[in-house]
């Protein structure tokens, strides 16, 4: 069980700084994201475009902000559990709440700051009816183990990148391996599409394009798929493994059924310091709402900021706190 | 400077005519949404997401596809050839009288 003072759930730019406002009244940080790496949406969409509206930065590239960020929060040594999804939040009866992964990972804290985002970044899912009823059962969303592929059959949809990369990868692993595509053209490295263009002549990849996967057969584990093609039809194909490869989209998620008021995909929250209608939880950026509310990173920040005195005051409630700037102060990290 | 007008036919096929202002540097998903209209706009209008797809209806001249919209209406489902990104199309007098259609949500 990982125990810390305030459990933050997601690790973009408000998570991060509630660290540093939290640090500052020498409360502890543990942040759980279901991305592999901190930073939220500027380090998974966007962390090439500048931003021109951080305070004091004309311009600032998005991956730049969390490089700084994590730098600011460096003193105060938050804990990180990355690549999980928080699944459910339960409370005890000493009034703890615990926040259990996507992994089975527990973690236990007094206060619980939400700052997810627009929710965690799930896989895009084809709309076929049936998918649903095959995942795990011969649909996969991504490759975590490349050898669960040997001498399967595969199909991969998609143009980008990672469709590409598992082409090339799997060609020397799977039995057959088919890639399909909706248009002629694939985005991703020039590298790749060369060496995909190659494997095709070569017989090892077979190139789908202008096609689509439409439908998915089996008697509980998948074994055809139906390709509809723009010229040829449908046409059926035998396989093992269907895995659609089209990027990630943030998805409220688990945290819809955590008895939270939502509005509109949004957690309604007092905006005297950002709690929710569960004391104890707050809920802070782009996740929250309220009159007036506004999606930037600034007035997430803010949020995190106000969000901080009140969780103090939960987790110390006979302790007076007397506000303290960094110019008088300085920064006082945690010992390691 | 004058509005135009637009007509958007949403998910249950209902027609709504919108008064867009053209001298605010407005794109369609952007007057969409001013006007409610269930478009989620996740990346807040950066051609990274494809929740303001739509399809256009009407034979306006629009400004050609950017790479990154390309990209991007690669990655999402039901696209057609008509299919654009709203946060793209830019709001200008020349496209006074625009129809489209909200492509259906893939989540």
């Amino acid at each position: 069980m990982i125990k810390t003072d305030i459990l933050i759930i997601g690790a973009g730019p408000t998570g991060l700084f509630a660290v540093f406002e939290a640090g500052l009244l020498k409360l502890k940080c543990h942040l759980i994201d279901a991305l592999p790496q901190p930073g939220g949406q500027l380090s998974e969409i966007y962390p090439k475009k500048p931003i021109y509206d951080i305070p004091g930065y004309p311009s600032v590239l998005a991956g730049e902000l969390v490089d700084n960020l994590m730098e600011q929060i460096k003193p105060f040594s938050p804990g990180f559990t990355l690549g999980e999804r928080a699944d459910t939040l339960e409370k005890t009866e000493d009034g703890q709440f615990v926040v259990t992964t996507s992994k089975g990972t527990k973690h236990m804290a007094p206060v619980v700051a939400i700052a997810g985002g627009l929710g965690s970044f799930e896989p895009r899912k084809p709309p076929i009816d049936n998918i649903d009823h095959f995942e795990s059962n011969g649909v996969e969303y991504m490759v975590r183990d490349p050898e669960k592929f040997r001498d399967k059959k595969i199909i991969l949809g998609g143009g980008g990148d990672s469709a590409l990369d598992w082409a090339i990868y799997l060609a020397d692993v799977a039995e057959e391996v088919t890639l399909v595509h909706r248009r002629e053209k694939f985005r991703g490295a020039l590298d790749s599409v060369e060496k995909v263009k190659q494997l095709s002549d070569e017989g090892r990849v077979e190139l789908l394009t202008s096609a689509q996967v439409v439908g998915l057969k089996g008697n509980g584990h998948l074994d055809s798929v139906i390709i509809r093609h723009k010229e040829k039809g449908d046409i059926t194909k035998e396989v093992d493994h269907f895995i659609p490869l089209f990027g990630l989209t943030p998805k409220l998620g688990p945290m819809a059924n955590w008895g939270l008021e939502i509005e509109k995909n949004a957690i309604v929250v007092d905006t005297f310091d950002y709690q929710t209608n569960i004391p104890g939880v707050f809920a802070v950026g782009d996740i929250n709402t309220y009159p007036g509310k506004l999606k930037l990173i600034l007035c997430g920040f803010h949020e995190a900021t106000l969000m901080c005195q009140s969780a103090y005051k939960i987790i110390y409630p006979d302790k007076k706190l007397s506000f303290k700037y960094t110019t008088v102060s300085g920064v006082k990290g945690f010992e390691e | 400077m004058s509005d135009i007008k637009l007509t958007v036919i949403d998910r249950d096929d209902k027609e709504h005519v919108l008064d867009a202002p053209t001298d605010m540097n407005f794109n369609l998903m952007e007057i969409c949404k001013s006007y409610d209209l269930p478009v989620k706009a996740t990346c807040g209008g950066m051609a990274l997401c494809s929740t303001c797809h739509v399809y256009v209806l009407s034979n306006h001249e629009l400004s050609e596809m950017s790479e990154d919209e390309e990209d991007m209406l690669d990655q999402a489902f039901f696209v057609q050839d008509n299919s654009r990104l709203g946060c793209q199309i830019r709001i200008t007098e020349k496209l006074d009288g625009l129809k489209v259609k909200l492509a259906p949500e893939a989540d």
